[in-house]
């Protein structure tokens, strides 16, 4: 059998010294009945069998110029990272408990750490959440037990509509509302009431926006802070080696600032596995979720690191724990950790150089063509809403033709949006030569239509 | 070893214009530049100053750290799958739904359960699915005073936690001596304010919980579910369906049971499976067919759903692996996972019986895994379980699992999986008899072990007071 060791002999010798006679005496306390059933799953198949059926299911899908967001970017991942992560070492480790079994997942976690908390300019990262999304479902719980005796979040309509959902979903079973700050519809930008928020923990504030719009985060933040309420910021990796990071925002940053982190070397692979982080101020340590490593001293007084602060986590506190979350995303902060430091400062602000110089000349570009509408004027990173005379999922299909996926019909992360309106991304991977093929893949679409 | 912090080299940028406001620009990113050679040989030893399944024997309890096949991850990351993105149309992603389609049904038979959602993140995300199905179904029958789950004492932490942030009250159950549930207080604890139960089969305890089909009756009569915690299902697999035995809702740890690799902490997966009574409810999105192609479906198809766990439709990358190993094995290769998980753990814990350790529960089968408690040792000489751990480092040995459960007092939760051979199981038993001389007759090699390993024994408690946590 696969990977299953034992021949004959031994498995006869095995049984003999527990006083068995076959290994279906080893389940003679299961009900005889409730063993009965069964399984109706086709046979094994060997490597090469599988390999096979695998590459032809893996040509199905076709290799398409990258044009879509929406929070999950096909940037270049360069070979050393994933070379270094698969190794089994990493792979196939688990949760560091055993501190001095695993120094490297660590110390690397650690590393990890470090990038998150220079990135962010805030003091405290934890070695990651599930996904950006789960991240800040996280950070809401956080500022809501910051916080005790409120329920309710305020949320900018900026943030993405797929994550407002998993909010809803998640947030609700514990009775919280989310209020939701409406977008002003001219320009974009969150609009900040006037109103009592007594009720309220904290205001969401996600730099970049949906529709790809660099706001005035000093003013939401400052608000924010009048009315007393703590801040969450939402925020982009990549975006952050050329903004203001949120720890400097406003008056003296903000409480707890969360994101998605596939950006840092992690494959698109159809949504997931991604890995979300969430980072904060010292003040707030013991009420962070998540898996958090320290730095410390062995017993002859070198340098060595452990998990720390345990006694927030459900495997301690149970029903009390900080989260119900029991692991991070080590696999993927390993990768995230070795593209920033592969990268470095320089290629960092230069990937995000590139990928906002693409979509800005992009976005210039179409704005020309006729019957095209750029709807927000403000500054953006990476990506930007377009307004089509037609329906945007016939020119998304269009194009699929022409190998290009041409960005995300804003309608199917939001069933209320407008059906012409196009989110459209670009990366450092696109050349203008990939920019010109699709200007001229929406002029033919527009003539045709 | 230093830190990647220390390899920086001056390098100038070449940005070109930026169109961002100046008020928005930040002025420095205080991150290192080093050489792709100084980054590759920095995570290159620091992977080597790692325990893991490829490189020692790893007996965690409770965790299944059982063979990670490369076959999985090499097919999973063909670029035909790595290189979607979630936003792509269906009709670009047909391959790719296809075989999540698959796994659904494969699921669903393996577990007897009728729909499977492939969504949650991990198990513990599984967990909270679960318990908030358990909600959305009592709530839609006009009950809303079921507000209390039920919880074995021995159960997993996760499972209070996740209860309590579905918005339920834990009552935690206890557990006869002889590791089955104490059904007077299962009786006592049942009323008319009570959601369900969740319990882990064969339970945390390492011995298959008999009384299953009876809990089952009773919390079924009370108006009750029953929620199954997957993190065992290595025991089982392939041979009894938690369906069968009368759950209604359960999760599978697909990083464990299907072998999909634990990283070093992640990411997990932990699709949840219902019986027909759950299946309005389960997360979007799943992969359906529409009478023309696979596609993922929306809230429109299940408006009863209890919403959408994350951003897509979960780990789709964990997924695939949990396939490859699924197909790999086939039917009867799943039945025998079991059988040998079931043989390793039963002669493990006869051989460390035979050498005087005492187990929780020596009267009966163990299951998948087993506790050792050396509350002996301790008394007598002032060993711990963690001290026992610590030992076992130094002979290239992960430690098992300890402090857990935590009802038993100074245990060792051994779970060797079916992928080790009787020559790795006989050195473990060799070793650990050589620790229990040592107990006896110089504890304090045990106390102050590690003694082979990069570092020596970590001062955690000086690592909570400093807590310097970045640098």
């Amino acid at each position: 059998m696969p990977y299953i060791p034992h021949d004959a002999e031994e498995t006869a010798a095995m049984l003999s010294a527990l006083g068995l006679g076959d290994l279906e005496e080893l389940f003679s306390e299961i009900p005889a009945e409730l063993q009965a059933s069964t399984l109706d799953l086709p046979t094994g198949l060997n490597e090469a069998q599988l390999r096979r059926q695998w590459e032809a299911s893996a040509r199905q899908q076709p290799d398409l110029l990258c044009f879509a967001g929406g929070g999950a970017y096909a940037h270049h991942i360069p070979a050393i990272v994933w070379e270094i992560a698969a190794r089994g070492e990493f792979y196939s480790a688990y949760t560091p408990y055993q501190a001095e079994a695993s120094q490297g997942t660590l110390q690397l976690l650690y590393e990890f750490q470090s990038f998150l908390t220079r990135l962010t300019a805030m003091e405290v990262s934890n070695a990651s959440l599930y996904d950006g999304a789960s991240s800040l479902v996280e950070a809401c719980l956080m500022a809501l037990r910051l916080r005790p005796g409120t329920s309710e979040i305020l949320v900018s309509e900026g943030l993405w509509p797929h994550w407002q959902k998993v909010l809803t979903s998640l947030l609700s079973l514990q009775g919280i509302t989310l209020r939701m700050l409406p977008l002003d519809p001219e320009t974009g930008y969150t609009r900040l009431p006037s109103g009592d928020f007594s009720a309220a923990a904290a205001l969401i504030i996600p730099q970049v926006n949906r529709y790809g719009l660099l706001e005035d985060v000093d003013q939401q933040s400052r608000w924010a802070e009048a009315q007393g309420l703590l801040q969450i910021a939402v925020v982009q990796p990549l975006a952050l080696t050329l903004l203001r990071p949120p720890g400097e925002w406003g008056n003296g940053g903000v409480d707890i600032a969360i994101g998605e982190g596939q950006a840092l070397g992690v494959p698109l692979s159809a949504g997931g596995p991604y890995l979300g982080f969430l980072t904060t101020r010292k003040t707030h340590i013991r009420q962070l979720p998540g898996r958090l490593v320290a730095k410390t001293v062995d017993s002859q007084g070198q340098t060595a690191y452990c998990l720390t602060l345990q006694a927030r986590e459900q495997h301690i506190r149970r029903a009390t724990a900080t989260s119900n979350i029991c692991t991070n995303q080590g696999l993927l902060v390993t990768a995230a950790c070795i593209y920033m430091a592969v990268l470095g400062a320089k290629g960092l602000r230069e990937a995000a150089a590139r990928s906002h110089q693409r979509a800005v000349a992009l976005r210039r570009r179409i704005q020309e063509l006729p019957g095209v509408r750029v709807p927000f004027a403000g500054a953006i990173f990476q990506e930007f809403r377009v307004e089509l005379p037609v329906s945007a999922v016939a020119f998304r299909d269009y194009a699929l033709g022409r190998g290009i996926l041409a960005g995300i019909p804003e309608q199917e992360l939001d069933p209320n949006a407008d059906p012409r309106s196009l989110l459209v991304a670009c990366t450092e991977l696109l050349e203008e030569t990939d920019l010109a093929q699709y200007l001229q893949t929406l002029r033919e679409f527009l003539q045709e239509s | 070893m230093e830190s990647i912090f220390d390899c920086h080299h001056q390098r100038p940028e070449e940005l070109g214009a930026l169109e961002i406001p100046g008020n928005l620009l930040r002025r420095e990113l205080p991150l290192p530049n080093p050489s792709e050679l100084e980054v590759l040989r920095h995570y290159t030893r620091l992977s080597q100053r790692n325990f893991s399944i490829d490189t020692h024997f790893y007996p965690l309890g409770s965790c299944t750290m059982k063979y990670n096949p490369r076959i999985a991850h090499q097919l999973a990351t063909l670029p035909g799958f790595a290189r979607i993105h979630p936003a792509c149309p269906a009709a670009a992603q047909q391959g790719l739904l296809h075989i999540l389609a698959e796994l659904q049904e494969d699921l669903a038979e393996l577990t007897g359960m009728t729909g499977v959602s492939l969504s949650p993140a991990a198990g513990a995300q599984g967990e909270l699915a679960g318990v908030a199905m358990i909600r959305a179904y009592h709530r839609q029958r006009g009950e809303t005073q079921r507000q209390r789950i039920l919880i074995p004492q021995a159960a997993h932490g996760t499972n209070p936690a996740s209860a309590r942030m579905a918005g339920f009250v834990v009552t935690e159950l206890p557990n006869g001596p002889d590791g089955d549930l104490d059904l007077d207080a299962l009786d006592r604890a049942l009323g008319n304010d009570v959601a369900g139960i969740m319990l882990t089969n064969p339970s945390t305890l390492g011995v298959f919980e008999r009384q299953i089909q009876e809990i089952a009756r009773r919390v079924h009569e009370s108006g009750a579910l029953l929620y199954y915690d997957g993190a065992n299902l290595n025991a089982i697999l392939g041979r009894v369906k938690p369906g069968l035995m009368g759950f209604d809702v359960m999760h599978l740890n697909l990083h464990k049971t299907l072998a999909t690799p634990h990283g070093g902490g992640g990411p997990g997966a932990g699709a949840v499976a219902v019986g027909p009574s759950l299946l309005p409810f389960l997360p979007v999105p799943r992969v359906i067919h529409d009478g023309q192609q696979y596609r993922w479906e929306t809230h429109r198809d299940r408006p009863h759903s209890i919403g959408s766990l994350s951003a897509y439709g979960g780990n789709i990358g964990v997924l695939l692996r949990a396939h490859v190993y699924l197909r790999r094995l086939g039917a009867e290769g799943l039945r025998q996972v079991s059988a040998y998980a079931a043989l390793n753990a039963n002669y493990l814990m006869a051989g460390l019986q035979a050498q005087g350790y005492r187990v929780a529960f020596p009267q009966r089968r163990a299951s998948h895994e087993f506790i050792v408690s050396v509350a002996d040792l301790q008394q007598a000489k002032g060993v711990r379980a963690l001290d026992i751990a610590k030992r076992l480092l130094d002979f290239g040995i992960h430690a098992p699992t300890i402090y857990f459960p935590q009802l038993i007092p100074e245990c060792l939760l051994i779970e060797p999986t079916e992928s080790e051979s009787k020559a790795t199981l006989d050195r473990f038993l060799t070793v650990m008899a050589q620790l229990r001389r040592e107990a006896l007759e110089d504890p304090e090699i045990l106390r102050s072990a590690p003694h082979n390993l990069p570092v020596g024994r970590v001062d955690e408690t000086l690592a909570a007071r400093r807590l310097q946590v970045a640098q």
